[in-house]
């Protein structure tokens, strides 16, 4: 087992290198300079020079990156140059304010998008099942910023329900943080609620016709027994695989949620960096997230070899 | 069912402990401030957030005049080379060290020398200061300088604490210490920024807060939305297509003035081998476009009228406005003419690179089909925003659709942009008759000949037209109508002094 987590983490090291390449050679790719966009309407040539100087933005590409790279093993991913904090610290802040309203959008997506898919199949071909397909069509579609933007002027603006925008750490207030959170996650749920009841809906259909179904309902089970202790436990699977493959994807589009109801997090940190040109914060963000993901596969791997003792020889 | 119970539940919760503290003012700002140290800082809302954090030697009226804030009276010389000032003797920073000239003396020094400072050019007339009593203070300078006074009323003039600074060095804007109405409590990055009053204050009695939040809420439309729910008291920059919203509702009121910046399309003249071409070479089309231009009905379209229409680097309400170059009437013939005499009678093509923001978007638009009607030909590249200040830096361009937030003293707007050698003339405007005039008018304290030497540069200017004019925002204010007290400033800052929220 541990030659194997070994393996993995060897293979892990060039992946990672690569992607630190790549991301350091496309942000120099980008047009601009982040000198003088930092600058703005300030562009004093000497202390323009400064700062290239400072952050050492004359050296050779290849001598910018071994500097970045050493300072990054030892846990040094620099400073932002647009407001001096470090990068870590930035990270650190910013992340687990999208973890929360990922969460939360998660819950909500499953807690909509699983009954409604079941339910659907169920009712297949009936009108019921119509409106929930509608529904959930209606759920991709709709664009996240006008979802967002209507239910502020609906819930807060008109019925002054919860605020318009915002964030309280959890740590602060729980049930304020939940609160102001509850908006932001609904609508960045309401696209994955659909995914997701079109998924549970597929898969409940294919397990509803098997062999054992028939037979469950043979034995003379009631239907709701039939359904939910049969076909929905196999339904599951697939189900669950796909919640937590959408969880990153929920990260990734928590960006443009919380652009709008104004959520200082991951999201908005790198967007905000991008445009910037905050180059420090844009490659933190993105090794970060890179070692992150490639850690997590190697849990899910390490945890198919645990379920599965065939894997281990391969 | 029980989860939209604890929903709502929760939010009836949230809902009553809004607007509870009725201590804190809540300011809702376009976007986050950089760095929080006067010397190194360069974002807009950054001074905004300095307005209540940090005092500066003077401040300006509403009508742009100079008056005491730390500094209680100043006088110049006779050769306008030396300026001597008075300073307030009950003024302290918010970490105990006494406000004096010694503070003062420190403060420019680290102005001219800390290698981050971006207020280096902005004092580059002065060459010595002389320490003359506890609180008295003259600085030497080079030449006379008419812009001085009007960098003390900004940054150049905030005055940090000398202790914190020197134990803090590159780090003072992670925690600023000035001497301002309040002081700093913590910051979240794109979060918050919160101060809290400062009750050493010499004129603490003026200001009715305990603590001043600012958010950063980038988008009008949601900032709008959080000042009617009540989460935030105040907003800055309303977007002039939400003011009919605004005024209509009798829960908000709102105020304005005209800002002192400019907006227009600057032309590569000799920047680099892209100003060599026609638009670049001959005045006569960058006049036509001019008069292909309705300023106005740009105004009307884009703006539904709140802001102004212009044809100078200051706004026509500003003393500084040549009356005699009035913002002309749109005359599409004049400008087929000038297009036929210039030797492009079947018209001609004009790349403009525009911000890829909505309203710079929809202005281009509008200009693009005004300049159709007289043969010109537009085409919009529309680049991000550091994208195109790089290329337009670098000569890169034919045209730009560009601004300039503006400044108290009127050389700010033009002397940087049209002198040969200015810092910003990205259009390589050259004509050493405006060179001479504008380096006379930055020299001169006399009012007079500054406004002669303006008036005689815009002559030129506007036969020349590197720089294109069309309108000059207004800065709208949209606050609780609970709120009272407050003054539009041309400047665009909020000055919290004599602000206060009515009962219940």
């Amino acid at each position: 087992m541990l030659s194997f987590i070994l393996r993995r983490l060897v293979i892990a090291i060039p992946t990672i290198i690569l992607i630190s390449v790549f991301v350091f050679t496309l942000q120099k790719l980008l047009p601009g300079d982040p000198v003088l966009a930092m600058a703005g309407e300030e562009r004093d040539p000497q202390v323009l020079e400064f700062l290239r100087e400072k952050y050492r933005l004359n050296d050779p590409i290849p001598v910018q990156y071994f500097t970045w790279i050493g300072n990054a093993l030892t846990g040094d991913l620099g400073i932002s140059l647009r407001t001096n904090q470090p990068v870590l610290e930035l990270i650190g802040e910013k992340l687990p304010v999208t973890i929360q309203l990922a969460t939360m959008a998660m819950i909500f997506a499953m807690v909509i998008g699983i009954p409604a898919g079941i339910f659907s199949a169920v009712k297949k071909g009936t009108v019921t099942d119509y409106v929930a397909n509608v529904v959930a069509l209606s759920g991709l579609s709709i664009p996240n910023f006008w979802l967002g933007i209507m239910l502020i002027l609906l819930v807060s603006v008109k019925w002054k329900l919860l605020p318009a925008s915002g964030y309280v750490p959890l740590s602060e207030d729980p049930l304020r943080s939940i609160t102001v959170m509850l908006m932001p996650a609904f609508v960045l749920g309401t696209a994955l609620a659909a995914t997701l009841m079109r998924h549970t809906r597929s898969a409940m259909l294919s397990v509803m016709s098997s062999d054992y179904v028939r037979t469950a309902r043979a034995k003379g089970l009631v239907e709701r027994k039939v359904i939910l202790k049969h076909a929905f436990r196999n339904a599951l699977t697939p189900i669950v695989t796909l919640t937590a493959l959408l969880f990153g994807e929920l990260i990734a589009g928590a960006v443009l949620t919380e652009q709008i109801f104004t959520i200082p997090g991951f999201g908005k940190l790198v967007v905000d960096a991008v445009f910037n040109r905050d180059y420090a914060v844009v490659q933190g963000i993105v090794l970060v997230t890179a070692v992150g993901f490639i850690f997590m596969n190697l849990l899910a791997d390490v945890a198919y070899v645990l379920l599965n003792p065939r894997l281990r020889k391969q | 069912m029980t989860l939209t119970k604890m929903t709502l539940a929760a939010a009836l919760l949230g809902a009553t402990t809004l607007g509870a503290q009725a201590a804190d003012l809540r300011i809702a700002l376009q976007s986050d401030a950089d760095v929080l140290d006067p010397d190194q800082s360069r974002t807009f809302v950054g001074r905004i957030v300095y307005t209540s954090l940090c005092d500066k030697l003077v401040d300006i009226t509403p009508d742009l005049e100079i008056i005491p804030q730390l500094a209680t009276e100043w006088s110049f010389s006779e050769d306008g080379k030396q300026l001597t000032m008075k300073l307030r003797d009950d003024a302290v920073f918010h970490d105990g060290t006494p406000f004096d000239a010694e503070a003062v003396a420190a403060n420019i020094d680290r102005s001219q020398n800390l290698e981050t400072s971006r207020r280096k050019s902005e004092l580059s007339s002065i060459t010595g200061v002389e320490v003359l009593g506890s609180h008295e203070i003259r600085f030497d300078l080079a030449d006379a300088d008419a812009t001085l006074m009007a960098q003390f009323a900004d940054r150049a003039g905030m005055m940090v604490s000398p202790t914190a600074a020197e134990a803090a060095g590159d780090d003072f804007g992670l925690n600023p210490v000035c001497s301002g109405p309040y002081q700093f409590k913590e910051r979240v990055a794109q979060d918050r920024i919160v101060l809290e009053k400062f009750a050493d204050y010499y004129n603490a009695d003026d200001f009715h807060f305990d603590t001043v939040t600012y958010l950063p809420i980038p988008d009008t439309t949601v900032r709008l939305a959080n000042l009617q729910s009540g989460d935030v008291d105040m907003i800055e920059r309303l977007a002039a297509t939400d003011l009919a919203q605004a005024e209509g509702d009798d829960g908000i009121n709102v105020e304005s003035a005209v800002s002192l910046g400019y907006q227009g399309i600057t032309i590569n003249v000799a920047n680099g081998e892209k100003g060599d071409n026609p638009w670049g070479n001959d005045k006569r089309l960058r006049q036509a476009l001019s008069y292909a231009i309705d300023r106005e009905a740009i105004n009307q379209v884009v703006f539904n009228g709140a802001f102004a229409a212009g044809n100078q680097p200051f706004p026509p309400n500003s003393p500084w406005y040549s009356t005699d170059f009035p913002v002309p009437e749109r005359d599409v013939e004049k400008a087929k003419e000038l297009l036929a005499e210039a030797g492009f009678a079947d018209g001609i093509d004009l790349e403009v690179q525009v911000p890829n923001t909505t309203i710079p978007l929809q202005l281009m638009q509008v200009v693009q089909s005004m300049a159709a009607e007289a043969g010109i030909n537009i085409s919009i590249t529309s680049k991000e925003f550091a994208t195109l200040l790089a290329d337009q830096s670098a000569g890169d361009y034919q045209a730009s659709q560009i601004g300039w937030s503006g400044r108290v003293d009127p050389d700010g707007n033009i002397h940087q942009f049209m002198t040969s050698d200015g810092g910003i003339n990205d259009s390589k405007f050259s004509n050493p008759e405006v060179d001479e005039l504008l380096n006379k008018a930055r020299k001169s304290n006399d009012q007079d000949v500054r406004r002669e030497s303006y008036t005689a540069a815009r002559a030129i200017l506007n036969e020349e037209l590197p720089i294109v004019y069309l309108y000059h925002q207004t800065w709208i204010w949209a606050l609780d109508a609970g709120l009272t007290g407050f003054t539009a400033y041309p400047d665009g800052m909020i000055r919290l002094d004599g602000v206060m929220k009515a009962e219940g």
